[in-house]
Formats: C-alpha cells, sequence, structure tokens
C-alpha cells in the first residue's frame, strides 16, 4: 500500500514499531477500515477515550495492521444529543467480526456504542456496576462500589430434537481461569459453543490513569501474568517511543533473551499439559519437570521465575556476566536435546495422534476470515509473526524464521510449539553470542505533556499491544493493554463445532488463551 | 513404547523433600483442626482451586506443585474437580466482583471443617489491584481465611508450606 494515496493523511508516530496514526471521521472510518482489509490488513485493537474535559466529546480509536506496520486510526466523537442514549460511531464488525467483542466492552466501560453491530449485549459488565455507569468515564470514581445487580445474559438458544445444554463454569474442574461455557448438544457431539468471558475483570484500565509510568509498568507486567515479559516489552516501548529514546542496545538484546525465554516456558508447560490431556502423564511429568528446571535459572539470573519486572521503561534491571551465559548455553542444548526426544515419543504414540490429528480443526480460510491471530494463527497458516514481518531490533540482526503449518488441528498446534522451540533455542544462542556491550538501564528524559505511544511485541501466544496516551505532567490518560486472546477466544467457539465433548479440554488447551489479558 | 520406559528409567527421582510448615502464614482467624482429624489423616488433603480474579500468575506456580520435582500428590495431597469433595479452597486473585458470588457458592458447597489458604500478593491484601468498582480486594473481604501465602507469584515450595502449615498441629 502507498501511504501517499491513503485517504487520511498519515504521520508517523515514534517508536521502535512502525506507527502511522491519522484521524477518520464518522462518513469515511468504514471506507477507510475496507482499504486496509482489502490491502490484506487486519484488526489488532479497539480502544476509546474520554475526551470531555480536553478536546471535547469522546475518542474512538482503531489499530489496524498491514504488511508495512500499524494504522492508529482516530474518529472524534462529539457527545450525543439528549435524545439519543449514548456517542455512537458506524460498527466495523462486519469488515472485522473479531471487532464485535471488543466494541461490546467498549461499550461496558466507556458508553459509547457500535451503531449498526447486530450484537449489542454486553461483554465485560457482569452485574457490578449498573448499566448506565460507565467505569472509563473520567466522572467516575474507581473507588465507587456498587450493589450487584442481577444477572442474566441472555444465551443463544439452539433448539431442537435431542439438543440439551451444558454448562461449564465460571469456575472449572481443574486448576484454571474463571469464565463460563455454554455448549448445545446432541448425545456427544457439539453442535455450538458460546463463551461468556469477563469474570476476572479487574478494572486494570482505570486503575492505570490513577499510577504513575513507573507503577504502571508493573501493573502492564500483571495484566496476563504468563505473558509478562511480551507485556512489559510493549508497555516499555510505548513509554520510550513517547519519550523519543531508545534504551542501550545491550537491554534491548536482553530483552529479546527474556522474551524468547518466556515463550520456550510457555510452549514446554502446554506441551505436557497436551500429553495429560490425552491420558499421557508422563508427557505432563517430563515436560513440566524441563520447565521447572527453566524456571529456576530465569531465578537464579534473572530474580523472578516468571521475569516479573524485568523488563522497564529505559531498558533491563540486572544483566548476565560470562558465566551466566556460559550455563544458559548449555542449558540450551540440553533442552533441545530432551525436546527432540520426547518430540520422538509424542510423534510415534498412536493413541496420542489419534486424539491430535483432526481434532478442533480451523480450516486457513475461517482462520483468515475471522482473524484467527499469533501461534493458532500460524498452525491454520496464517503466517504473521511481527518477529520477522516488522523486526525491530534486535530481531532485524537474527533472521527469524517464521513457523507455520496448515491442517489447523491440535496436531498442528503442537507442531508450531515443538518447532518454535527449537527456533527460539537458536535465537537464544544469538543472542547470547552478540551480546552488545554497555549499561542495561538508562533514566528516560520526562514525558512531553499530551504524548502518544504505541508498544507491539510478539509474545508467546501473538502479537500484544500497549497503547499509552499520557496527560500532562507524566501522568496517564489512558492505558490500553490488547491481548491476542480477544483474536482468538472467538475462533475457539468454531474449533469445538462437530467435535465431542471430550475433546474440548484438549481443544482448549492446544489454543491456551488467556481470560485475564481478555477481562482486564 | 521401550522409549518411554528408557525416559523414564534415564530421568530418575526428582522429588524434593517437602518443606516444613511456616506458622507465619497462619492468620488470628486460622481454625485448629481437631487432633484425631490429623491423627487420622495425617496430611492426607484434598484441595479445591478458585481462581476468583488473579492474572494467571499464581496459577502456574499451583500447576508447578504437580511437577516432579513437588510430587504434592505424593505427599498425600491431591486437588479436586468439585467444591463437595474437597478439605481445602485455595483461592488466588483479588476477588473480583464478577467472582465474588461464584466464590462464596463454592465455599458453601464445601464439607466442614473447611480450610482456606489465600494465594497470593492479591489474596492476600488486594495487591496491585487492590479495591475498586471491579474488585473486592483481599479473599478475606469475602470468606474467612485460616493461612495467607505472599509473594508475586508465591513459589511452589511457598505454597507447599502453605497448605502444610493448615493441618499442622499447633
Amino acid at each position: 500500500m502507498n501511504l501517499k494515496n491513503f485517504p487520511v493523511k498519515l504521520a508517523a508516530i515514534n517508536g521502535a514499531m512502525p506507527v502511522w496514526h491519522g484521524t477518520v471521521t464518522a462518513q469515511n472510518l468504514h471506507s477507510v477500515c475496507a482499504r486496509i482489509k482489502e490491502d490484506g490488513g487486519h484488526l489488532v485493537a479497539l480502544w476509546g477515550t474520554d475526551e470531555r474535559q480536553n478536546k471535547g466529546g469522546f475518542a474512538l480509536y482503531l489499530a489496524l495492521a498491514n504488511h508495512q506496520g500499524l494504522i492508529c486510526l482516530t474518529l472524534p466523537i462529539t457527545e450525543s444529543a439528549p435524545e439519543y442514549p449514548a456517542p455512537e460511531y458506524p460498527t466495523i464488525d462486519d469488515l472485522f467480526p473479531v471487532a464485535t467483542r471488543m466494541q461490546r466492552a467498549l461499550y461496558d466501560l466507556l458508553g459509547i456504542r457500535a451503531q449498526g453491530s447486530s450484537d449489542q449485549r454486553p461483554w465485560l459488565r457482569h452485574d457490578a456496576w449498573p448499566d448506565n455507569l460507565f467505569p472509563l468515564r473520567k466522572d467516575v470514581d474507581a473507588k465507587a462500589s456498587y450493589p450487584a445487580g442481577r444477572d442474566n445474559y441472555p444465551f443463544v438458544q439452539v433448539t431442537g430434537n435431542g439438543v440439551h445444554e451444558i454448562a461449564v463454569g465460571p469456575v472449572h474442574a481443574g486448576i484454571i481461569e474463571p469464565g463460563h461455557f455454554r455448549f448445545s448438544v446432541v448425545g456427544e457431539r457439539v453442535l455450538r459453543l458460546e463463551e461468556r468471558l469477563g469474570y476476572t475483570h479487574k478494572g486494570i484500565e482505570k486503575l492505570a490513569e490513577s499510577m504513575s509510568i513507573t507503577e504502571a509498568a508493573k501493573l502492564a507486567g500483571r495484566v496476563s501474568g504468563d505473558s509478562t515479559v511480551a507485556y512489559a516489552w510493549a508497555y516499555a516501548m510505548a513509554v520510550e517511543g513517547i519519550a523519543g529514546s531508545a534504551p542501550p542496545s545491550r537491554a534491548l538484546w536482553l530483552r529479546a533473551l527474556l522474551l524468547e525465554r518466556e515463550r520456550i516456558a510457555n510452549h514446554l508447560g502446554d506441551l505436557g499439559y497436551l500429553g495429560n490431556d490425552v491420558a499421557l502423564a508422563f508427557g505432563f511429568s517430563q515436560f513440566w519437570s524441563l520447565k521447572e528446571e527453566w524456571l529456576r535459572t530465569q531465578q537464579r539470573l534473572f530474580g523472578h521465575r516468571y521475569l516479573m519486572d524485568c523488563i522497564m521503561p529505559g531498558g533491563v534491571r540486572g544483566d548476565i556476566d560470562a558465566a551466566g551465559i556460559a550455563s544458559l548455553l548449555e542449558e540450551a542444548d540440553a533442552l533441545e536435546q530432551q525436546v527432540r526426544k520426547l518430540q520422538d515419543i509424542y510423534h510415534e504414540h498412536a493413541g496420542m495422534q489419534d486424539r491430535f490429528l483432526t481434532t478442533g480443526r480451523v480450516t486457513p480460510a475461517l482462520a483468515a476470515q475471522l482473524g484467527l491471530t499469533g501461534l493458532a494463527g500460524r498452525a491454520s497458516a496464517q503466517a504473521r509473526d511481527l518477529r520477522t514481518q516488522h523486526p525491530t531490533a534486535p530481531y532485524n540482526q537474527l533472521e527469524v524464521r517464521m513457523v507455520t503449518q496448515r491442517n489447523g488441528d491440535v496436531a498442528a498446534r503442537v507442531a508450531v510449539r515443538f518447532d518454535e522451540i527449537y527456533e527460539s533455542l537458536r535465537l537464544i544462542r544469538l543472542i547470547l553470542a552478540r551480546l552488545p556491550e554497555g549499561e542495561t538501564l538508562q533514566e528516560l528524559p520526562p514525558l512531553p505533556d499530551n504524548g502518544f505511544g504505541i508498544g507491539w511485541v510478539e509474545g508467546w501466544r501473538g502479537e500484544v499491544l500497549i497503547a499509552l496516551h499520557v496527560g500532562t505532567r507524566g501522568t496517564i490518560h489512558r492505558l490500553h493493554p490488547h491481548d491476542p486472546s480477544w483474536q482468538n477466544w472467538p475462533l475457539l467457539e468454531h474449533a469445538i463445532i462437530g467435535n465431542i465433548v471430550p475433546d474440548f479440554p484438549l481443544i482448549n488447551k492446544s489454543f491456551n488463551l488467556s481470560y485475564s489479558g481478555q477481562d482486564l | 513404547m521401550h522409549k518411554i520406559l528408557f525416559q523414564i528409567l534415564r530421568t530418575g527421582i526428582k522429588t524434593e523433600p517437602p518443606p516444613l510448615a511456616n506458622l507465619d502464614y497462619r492468620t488470628p482467624d486460622a481454625q485448629q483442626l481437631h487432633e484425631k482429624i490429623l491423627e487420622c489423616l495425617g496430611r492426607a488433603l484434598v484441595i479445591r482451586h478458585v481462581d476468583a480474579g488473579s492474572c494467571n500468575g499464581c496459577e502456574l506456580e499451583i500447576h508447578a506443585l504437580n511437577t516432579p520435582q513437588y510430587n504434592i500428590e505424593g505427599m498425600g495431597i491431591k486437588f479436586a474437580a468439585s467444591p463437595r469433595h474437597a478439605d481445602m479452597l485455595l483461592v488466588t486473585g483479588p476477588v473480583s466482583r464478577h467472582m465474588e458470588e461464584a466464590l462464596k457458592r463454592t465455599y458453601d458447597a464445601m464439607p466442614e471443617p473447611k480450610l482456606v489458604v489465600a494465594v497470593g500478593d492479591c489474596g492476600c491484601n488486594g495487591g496491585i489491584f487492590g479495591e475498586s468498582y471491579a474488585t473486592c480486594g483481599r479473599v478475606a473481604n469475602i470468606i474467612p481465611v485460616d493461612i495467607v501465602v505472599p509473594g508475586c507469584p508465591p513459589t511452589p515450595v511457598q505454597l507447599l508450606q502453605g497448605i502444610v502449615t493448615a493441618v499442622t498441629k499447633t
């Protein structure tokens, strides 16, 4: 796409990733989005801000990605006339189906409505606050508490001979996050799954607005604990972009080291559970034993088992010495050897392959249509990985080899995980061999008032985005963290269709999506 | 099959000795289990876990209790799918307003005597999320808590200490 011929004027946003920003109107929003879609683009995130104390009204923000980078669009929305219940903007979920839940969430939190969307049910609001109160509005007190209302969510009902419902959650049978799944089944076969999420809504976005830039770094690292490195890096990238200050080179290389270690830790855990879920407890013991050793190394060298708070705006806390590098190299070799052995065993295990193959299939066509992203997307031939498409330092010097599969079933998602472990190990070896000398942390200059920054990082699950709007004197006007689970949860509903109920835990685990990351 | 057996043999036994109780984790409200119960059952314990709004960091560490290194089942302790089978509720997260009711119902479904362990900084005191329109803060604001295990997230050793403390005499 030639940005010069783009229908709206775009200006580059300062930062590590290629990001442009432009302003649209209610009249051309849809055609601009359609243009980006025609060009192979997809919707990454959708959020809004309350500008009534500044420029007036509200603003809708969209982040759309294409092969050149990220295009952020702002639609100013004036306050609604008294005869209309809420400020509105035209829906874009006909172009990007993934937008539906984001639009519903935006209404729940900010009270601006997507006009024309067929689904206007609440998404993140259950019964904890009244339906005419919108927590992200600046005149709403974050600390106020409201009496619980009646929670009566209108699930879509499937009718017909022999159809019955199975309601699961929010408290599940295993050690997992809370959410509700409503299955409509005939016998054992699933006709339809409807998810209901939002149970872990903690008011993260509202909370961020009362925090300093430093405090919010800690918060960003706790949006989804299993992706703390990806979020902390994305947050730091947004802050550094606004400050106009790149962190020291060594810090960037260390961040990539931590991000690849986080990817490996999660893939090891998932491969173990995928074994467990097909009754091969051996797989769980083996992979989780490897993962435990991996976490202990992180505790020893970086001070935290999950690397929380290691990355901060300005660089990385801590450093590694020659002995540390040597032990990491040794560990990488040993792990690769073990994982290859286990892959061989998984591959030859007929019972396991029987459960994996063709189960929970998302075809490449459906994945493209509905916007499947990240690891699950790559298992359905969606060849997108920020580390190869828009490589920022140090990935621009590492030639990351993207891993893809075409079958889109549980087996494909397992295969992607195995190959991504090997690729991350290769990257870790390269990073350790070429780690530049120097500082790992530098102080940032004061942030300019009303700055806007974007952080965009390929976490283990997919693309994590942080949008940061700063106010005056280094305050946070608005923080929007976006988890790739927003994109992939709706696809899980499709992946289960026609499968049997006992395969749901396996299919669910093969996606392993974040509840906390999307509940915010 | 032979490859699995060889791998098991090569791996050997990874299990480490379990940690001792840590009485600092006891809250002033902690129940003292009847000595008879402890004599009969020892540490045998069934746990039901509820994520009441965590960031999922604590869940990662609870999963780790099942690794060969910690081998919680080897201590006679296991996780159950239903609160009706559970002696202990292991609760993570600041309790979100949306999980308040589900947490109360899970607690009510447990048979007496019920032990509650609040896990992580969020479970102990609300953590970074605190109390707001969306969260009720610490677990003790909703149900009685016997043991608190702080940490962000607490390590598996700390979790084991908390669990063992709940079933230790005195």
